[in-house]
C-alpha cells in the first residue's frame, strides 16, 4: 500500500483561493504595520486596497465547484456576493484615508487589516453550505467589526458604539446558535441540503414538529435580523453607525448586510424552502419576514425624517432599504432572488458613495449634522451634486440604478402574486413599499434642499482628496451606468437564482 | 433621390438649431443667411423630388421613407417615416416655396427689430414643423407637426410679448387650438382602436374593410377629425383666434396665418379623403360649416377698418371655401384653392406689411389713402392679388374658386344652396377687397404730415418677393383650367391617384349634373363674373367716386354696421357663456377644492407622519438593556404569532 491511496483534501483549497489569499494578505498588512514605522504613511491602506483587487482577480479566475464534501460551495451566488464584499471593503478603505489620518496615529494598519479579515469572514460565509461553517463565517465577519466600531479609542461615542454592537451582537449570536441547534436536533445534520430532506422526513414521521420548527425559525430570524437590522432587532444600528468611524458605518450598512442576506438566503431559501408551501407547511416564515420587511420600511422611512445627524439618518435609511430587499427574498422565485442581487449591487454604489461623501465632509468640518451641509452647493458644487445623485438613487429616482433595484423587487413580487393565488399578501407588501418609497423622498430630498436651496453659502470648502473622491466617482459611475444599462448585472444576478434551485 | 426625403424637414431644423443655439452670437446677416438658405435648400430638394415623383407612372407615385421605429409598444407600432405622394408634393412646394419668399421678405421687414435672431429661429422651427406635418406617413407624426406649428404660431403671435394684446392673442390661439386638438386626438384614438394602425397607407387600405360606409363610427371619426380642423383652420365655431393672431409680425401672418399652417386642416381632410367619402353625413357637415364660415367671415370683413383684420377675415372666409370644396367631395378643388390662396393671400399680407412699414406701423385704413403714387410696386402687386382673390377671369383665384362653385352646384354631395352661399360670398369678397384697395391706395391722403414725410417704397428684399408672388397669383391657376375651356386640368390629374380610392364611395352622379353640364357651367360662371364686377363697381362708387354714399348707407344701416364692426359680438358671447363659467369653476377648484381639501389632506398627512416619526424615535433610548429587551420581546411576539397561525 502506498501513500497514493490517501485523498489529499488540500486539492479542494483551490476553490477558496481568494479567501486564503486575502487572509494571508491581511496578516501581511498587520505585519507591515508592525515592522514599518507605523506613523509613516497611508501605505497600509493602499496595500489593503491592492490586496482586495488581487483577491478580486483571483476570484475571477476561480472555477465553480465544491470542496470538503459539500461544505464549501463556490457557485454564482457566492461569486456575486463575494464581489459585493470585496467592492464594499474596497470602497470603505478608499474613503477612510482622510478620516484616519488625524485620528488613528499608531496602528492604522490594524484598521485596514481588520476590514480585510472581516471581508474574509463574509466570503467564507457566502460559500459555506452547512450550519457550522456558516456560523463561523458569521462570527469571523462580526468580531473584527466590534473592534473597528470602537476604533477611535479616545472618542466616547465610538467606544460606546463598539460596546453596544458587541453586547447586542453577542446576544443575537446566542439566539442564532440556539436556533441552529434546534434545526440540528430536528434533522440530525448540519448540511443545508440534507437538512431539508431530513426535516421533511421528521415532519412526515412525527407530524408534531411545528412548534420546534417555529422556535428554530424565529430564533434564526432574530439572529440574522440583527445583522440585517430588521425591526425589532434594529435598534443598535443608529447608535453604532453614529459612533463608529464613518467608513466602518458604511461597511456595516453594505458588506455586513450583504453577509446577513446571503446567510438568510442559504438557511431559509435553500434550507427551509420546502416548508413555505401550504401543503407541507408547519409554518410559514415568508409572511413573517414579509411583516418584518414592512416594519423595516415603515419604521426606517418614518424615523429617518426626524434625524438631525446624517449618519443616523443614513442608518434609518439603510434599515428601510433592507425592507425593500427582503421583499425580493420572500418572493421566492427566480426573479425575486435576482432582484435581491441587483438591489444590493445598486445599493452598494449609492450607499458607499453617500458615506464616502459624509466621510470627506466630516474630515473637513468634523461635523455630521445635516444643518452643517447648508449651502454646500455654493462652495463645493461637485460634492453637493454627487451627493444629490446618491440620495436620489437611494430614493429610487430613474434613471439611476436605485430605481431599477426597486422596480425589479416590486415587479418580481407582483409577478409572483399574480402567478400564485396563495401569495396575495405580496400585493400588500408592495403597496407598503411603494407608499414608503414616496415618504422616503422627503428626507432624501431634504438634504438636497439644505445643500442647494440655502441662501447663504456654506463656510466650508471641501478638498477633494484623492482616494476618497475616487471612491465617490466609482459610486457615481456605478449608479449612473447600471441605471442606464442594468442588463449585465441583472443577468449575472439571475444566475444566483440557479444556486437556489430556481430555474429562470 | 428618394432617400433624401428626410432632408426636406432636416434643413430648416438645422437652421433652427443654429439660430436658436447661437442666439445673440451671430450677426444679423449671418442669421438671415442661415434662415433663408435652409429653406431654400429644402425648396430645391422638394423640386428635385417633385420631378422624381412626376417621372413615375401615375399609379405608383408614392415615395415612402421610414427612418426608424418610433414607438414599439405592444400593439401600438409607429414608424418615424415620411411619405411623398402627389398631395404632399403640392404641400411641400407651397410650404418651402412661399416660405422661402416670406423668409426673404422678413429679412427686410425685421431689419430694425432687435429680436431678429429669435424671430428667424422660430420661423425655421415653424417650417420644420409644417414640413413634418405634411410629410408624415402616419397620424401620430402628423400630430407632432400639428402641435409643432401650433407652438410656433403661439410663439410668433406673441413675438412682441411686451405688448399685452400680443401675448393675450398668442394664448387665445393656443387655447382655442387645444380644443380642436382634443377632437383630433380622439379621432386618432378611434382610428387606432379599430384599424390597429396609424399609418396612412394602412388606414386607407383597411378602411373599406374595417368600416361600414355611412356607419356612425366612421362619421364620428370624421367629425372628430374635423373638430381638429376647425381649430387649426379657423372655422366656425373655433375661428375666433385667427383675427387676433394679427398681433404677430406681418410676415408671420402671411406665412402661418394665411399660406400654410391654417390650411393644415384642409390638407388633413384631403389626406383622409377615403374616410370622408365613406361618411356622407360628415361631408355634409363639413360643407355647411365651410359655406357658413365663408359667408359669415366675409360679412365681418365688410366693416373692418384695420387692414390686417380685413385680410384675416378674408382668410377665414377663403378657408371656408376650401372646406366647402372638401365637403362636396371635391378635395382636389380644395387643395387647388389652397395653393392659389397661398400665393395671393401671402402676397396680400406681404403687401399690407409693406404698407404698414411705409406708414410707420399705422394699420387703420381710415388714416391711409392715395398711397398709389408712393408705393408703386406694392400697389401693382397688391392689385394683382386683389384681382386674383376676387376671381377675375384669367387670374389664379378665378380658376380655383370657379371650380369650387361649380362642384358645390354639380357634385352629388353638393346643393344649389351651397352654391348660392358661395356665390354671394364671391361678391362680398370682391367688394371688401376693393374697398380695401380704394381706401388704402386711392383717394384723399388722410394721414398726418409727419407720417407722410416718412412714406417710402420698401427695399428690394421686400418688393422682389412681392413681384414673384404677383406673377404666381396670375399664372398659378393655369394648371387647373376647367374642361369647358377645352384645356386639360393638370392639377386634377396630378392628384387623381390620391383620391382614387375614395371615388368608389362617391354616390352615382345625378343626371342633371352629367348631361347639360357644360351649358350650365358656362351660365353659372358668367353669372358669377358679372356679380363680382358689379360688386367691384359698387366698391368703386362707395369708396372712390362718391364717398358720401358710403357714409349715407352706413348711417342708414347703423345697426347692421355696428353688428359687423363688432364681429357679431361672438367674442363677447364666448366670454359670457364659456370663459366666465370656466374661470369661476377654476376659482372654486383652486380656493375650495385645492386649498381646503387637497392641501389640507396633504398637510394633515404630513403632520401625522411627522408625529409618528417623533413617537417612534422615542423608542430609541440609547440604552443597551432596552435594546436587548426589545430583542427578546420581538422574539416572543414572533413565536406567538407563528404558533397562533
Amino acid at each position: 500500500m502506498s501513500s497514493m491511496d490517501i485523498t489529499f483534501p488540500a486539492f479542494d483549497l483551490r476553490f477558496m483561493a481568494p479567501e486564503i489569499f486575502l487572509f494571508l494578505w491581511a496578516l501581511f498588512v498587520f505585519a507591515y504595520d508592525v515592522t514599518s514605522k507605523r506613523k509613516s504613511s497611508t501605505a497600509a491602506g493602499y496595500l489593503a486596497m491592492l490586496g482586495l483587487m488581487i483577491a478580486g482577480a483571483i476570484l475571477a479566475y476561480t472555477n465553480y465547484g465544491q470542496g470538503y464534501g459539500s461544505m464549501f460551495l463556490f457557485e454564482p451566488a457566492a461569486k456575486f456576493f463575494k464581489i459585493i464584499f470585496l467592492g464594499s471593503a474596497f470602497m470603505a478603505i478608499g474613503s477612510s484615508f482622510g478620516i484616519t489620518k488625524e485620528r488613528i496615529i499608531n496602528h492604522r494598519g490594524e484598521f485596514f487589516g481588520l476590514i480585510l479579515l472581516s471581508t474574509v469572514g463574509m466570503m467564507f460565509l457566502s460559500s459555506s453550505n452547512e450550519l457550522l461553517s456558516l456560523y463561523i463565517g458569521l462570527e469571523l465577519t462580526t468580531i473584527p467589526l466590534f473592534v473597528l466600531a470602537s476604533f477611535f479609542k479616545d472618542n466616547k461615542l465610538s467606544v460606546e458604539a463598539g460596546i453596544k454592537y458587541f453586547i447586542v451582537g453577542a446576544f443575537s449570536s446566542a439566539l442564532l446558535v440556539y436556533g441552529m441547534s434546534f434545526l440540528y436536533g430536528l434533522s440530525g445534520t448540519t448540511d443545508l441540503v440534507q437538512m431539508k430532506i431530513n426535516i421533511a422526513m421528521t415532519h412526515l414521521t412525527f407530524k408534531e414538529i411545528g412548534v420546534i420548527l417555529v422556535l428554530a425559525n424565529v430564533l434564526i430570524i432574530a439572529g440574522l435580523g440583527f445583522k440585517l437590522s430588521l425591526p425589532p432587532f434594529h435598534q443598535w444600528a443608529p447608535d453604532v453607525y453614529e459612533g463608529s468611524p464613518t467608513p466602518i458605518a458604511a461597511f456595516l450598512s453594505v458588506g455586513s448586510k450583504a453577509a446577513g442576506l446571503i446567510a438568510f438566503a442559504k438557511i431559509f431559501v435553500n434550507g427551509l424552502y420546502a416548508f413555505n408551501g401550504p401543503e407541507m407547511a408547519p409554518n410559514d416564515w415568508g409572511i413573517l419576514v414579509g411583516i418584518l420587511a414592512c416594519a423595516a420600511m415603515i419604521l426606517g422611512n418614518t424615523v429617518a425624517i426626524r434625524q438631525t445627524n446624517i449618519k443616523r439618518m443614513l442608518a434609518y435609511s439603510s434599515i428601510a432599504q433592507v425592507g425593500y430587499i427582503m421583499i425580493g427574498m420572500v418572493t421566492m422565485n427566480d426573479l425575486g432572488i435576482a432582484s435581491v442581487g441587483f438591489y444590493i449591487f445598486a445599493y452598494m454604489f449609492a450607499n458607499m458613495g453617500a458615506f464616502a461623501i459624509v466621510a470627506i465632509f466630516e474630515e473637513r468640518t468634523g461635523s455630521c449634522e445635516i444643518q452643517s451641509y447648508a449651502g454646500l452647493s455654493h462652495t463645493s458644487p461637485v460634492l453637493a451634486t454627487t451627493f444629490a445623485v446618491f440620495l436620489l438613487s437611494l430614493a429610487g429616482i430613474p434613471p439611476l440604478a436605485g430605481f431599477f433595484a426597486k422596480f425589479f423587487v416590486f415587479a418580481s413580487a407582483i409577478k409572483m402574486a399574480q402567478a400564485d393565488a396563495t401569495a396575495g399578501w405580496l400585493y400588500w407588501i408592495v403597496g407598503v413599499g411603494l407608499l414608503t418609497a414616496v415618504f422616503s423622498l422627503y428626507y432624501y430630498a431634504n438634504i438636497i434642499k439644505v445643500m442647494f436651496f440655502s441662501k447663504e453659502a456654506s463656510p466650508y470648502r471641501v478638498h477633494y482628496t484623492f482616494p476618497s473622491f475616487g471612491i465617490v466617482l466609482i459610486g457615481i459611475a456605478g449608479v449612473i451606468i447600471f441605471g442606464l444599462y442594468p442588463e449585465p448585472i441583472l443577468k449575472f444576478a439571475s444566475d444566483i437564482s440557479l444556486s437556489f434551485g430556481f430555474l429562470p | 433621390m428618394a432617400d433624401y426625403l428626410y432632408l426636406i424637414p432636416l434643413f430648416p431644423l438645422i437652421g433652427f438649431l443654429i439660430n436658436g443655439l447661437l442666439l445673440g452670437k451671430l450677426s444679423r446677416s449671418m442669421v438671415n443667411l442661415v434662415a433663408c438658405a435652409s429653406v431654400a435648400a429644402s425648396f430645391v430638394v422638394s423640386l428635385l423630388l417633385f420631378f422624381d415623383l412626376k417621372s413615375l407612372p401615375p399609379d405608383s407615385r408614392v415615395i415612402e421613407q421610414v427612418l426608424f421605429t418610433w414607438i414599439p409598444s405592444g400593439t401600438l407600432h409607429v414608424n418615424f417615416g415620411f411619405l411623398l405622394d402627389p398631395l404632399s408634393a403640392v404641400m411641400i412646394l407651397v410650404v418651402t416655396g412661399v416660405g422661402f419668399l416670406i423668409h426673404v421678405y422678413s429679412t427686410g421687414y425685421m431689419k430694425h427689430d432687435p429680436g431678429f435672431g429669435r424671430y428667424f429661429a422660430y420661423l425655421n422651427l415653424f417650417t420644420f414643423s409644417m414640413l413634418t406635418l405634411v410629410l408624415a406617413n402616419n397620424y401620430l407624426l402628423m400630430f407632432v407637426g400639428w402641435e409643432g406649428v401650433g407652438l410656433c404660431s403661439y410663439l410668433l403671435i406673441g413675438f412682441w410679448f411686451e405688448k399685452k394684446s400680443a401675448s393675450d392673442a398668442g394664448k387665445k390661439a393656443f387655447i382655442v387650438n387645444r380644443i380642436g386638438d382634443f377632437g383630433f386626438l380622439i379621432g386618432m384614438f378611434l382610428i387606432f382602436w379599430h384599424v390597429g394602425s396609424l399609418d396612412f397607407r394602412v388606414v386607407m387600405e383597411q378602411a373599406p374593410i374595417v368600416f361600414i360606409a355611412g356607419s356612425g363610427l366612421v362619421t364620428a371619426i370624421c367629425l372628430l377629425l374635423f373638430v381638429g380642423a376647425t381649430g387649426k383652420s379657423a372655422q366656425i365655431p373655433l375661428y375666433v383666434w385667427l383675427p387676433d393672431a394679427m398681433e404677430g409680425p406681418t410676415p408671420v401672418s402671411a406665412l402661418i396665418h394665411a399660406a400654410t399652417m391654417v390650411t393644415a386642416g384642409v390638407y388633413m381632410i384631403a389626406r383622409t379623403n377615403i374616410l370622408y367619402m365613406m361618411a356622407p353625413d360628415a361631408l355634409m357637415v363639413v360643407a355647411i360649416i365651410g359655406a357658413a364660415t365663408a359667408l359669415f367671415a366675409a360679412t365681418i370683413g365688410l366693416a373692418q377698418n384695420d387692414i390686417k383684420r380685413v385680410l384675416a377675415y378674408s382668410t377665414v372666409s377663403q378657408l371656408g371655401y376650401m372646406f366647402l370644396a372638401c365637403g362636396v367631395a371635391s378635395f382636389t378643388a380644395g387643395i387647388f384653392h389652397l395653393m392659389t390662396h397661398a400665393f395671393f393671400k401671402a402676397l396680400l399680407f406681404l403687401g399690407a406689411g409693406s404698407v404698414i412699414h411705409a406708414m410707420s406701423e399705422q394699420q387703420d385704413m381710415r388714416y391711409m389713402g392715395g398711397l398709389k403714387k408712393y408705393l408703386p410696386i406694392t400697389y401693382i402687386t397688391f392689385l394683382l392679388a386683389t384681382l386674383a382673390i376676387s376671381g377675375i377671369p384669367g387670374f389664379s383665384g378665378f380658376f380655383s374658386k370657379d371650380e369650387i362653385l361649380w362642384k358645390s352646384f354639380s357634385s352629388a354631395n353638393g346643393h344649389p344652396i351651397l352654391w348660392a352661399i358661395g356665390f354671394v360670398t364671391a361678391g362680398l369678397t370682391a367688394f371688401y377687397m376693393f374697398r380695401l384697395v380704394y381706401m388704402t391706395f386711392h383717394g384723399k391722403e388722410r394721414m398726418d404730415d409727419e407720417t407722410r414725410k416718412h412714406i417710402h417704397e420698401s427695399p428690394y428684399s421686400m418688393t422682389v418677393p412681392l413681384m414673384v408672388l404677383g406673377v404666381l397669383s396670375v399664372i398659378g391657376g393655369w394648371i387647373g383650367i376647367p374642361h369647358i375651356f377645352g384645356a386639360t386640368n393638370y392639377f386634377e390629374h396630378w392628384l387623381e391617384p390620391v383620391m382614387a380610392a375614395g371615388k368608389h364611395f362617391a354616390p352615382v352622379h345625378t343626371a342633371a349634373a352629367e348631361s347639360g353640364g357644360a351649358s350650365t357651367e358656362w351660365m353659372l360662371m358668367i353669372l358669377t363674373v358679372v356679380f363680382v364686377l358689379a360688386a367691384i363697381f359698387i366698391a368703386y362708387l362707395f369708396y372712390n367716386k362718391r364717398t358720401e354714399l358710403a357714409t349715407a348707407w352706413r348711417q342708414r344701416l347703423t345697426g347692421v354696421h355696428n353688428l359687423l364692426l363688432n364681429k357679431y359680438y361672438v367674442d363677447e358671447i364666448y366670454g359670457a357663456i364659456i370663459v366666465r363659467p370656466v374661470i369661476n369653476l377654476s376659482l372654486f377648484l383652486w380656493k375650495v377644492v385645492d386649498v381646503v381639501f387637497i392641501d389640507g389632506f396633504i398637510n394633515g398627512f404630513a403632520t401625522m407622519y411627522d408625529g409618528s416619526s417623533e413617537f417612534m424615535s422615542k423608542m430609541q433610548t440609547g440604552r443597551v438593556r432596552s435594546y436587548a429587551t426589545l430583542f427578546v420581546i420581538g422574539v416572543v411576539i414572533l413565536i406567538a404569532y407563528m404558533v397562533m397561525e
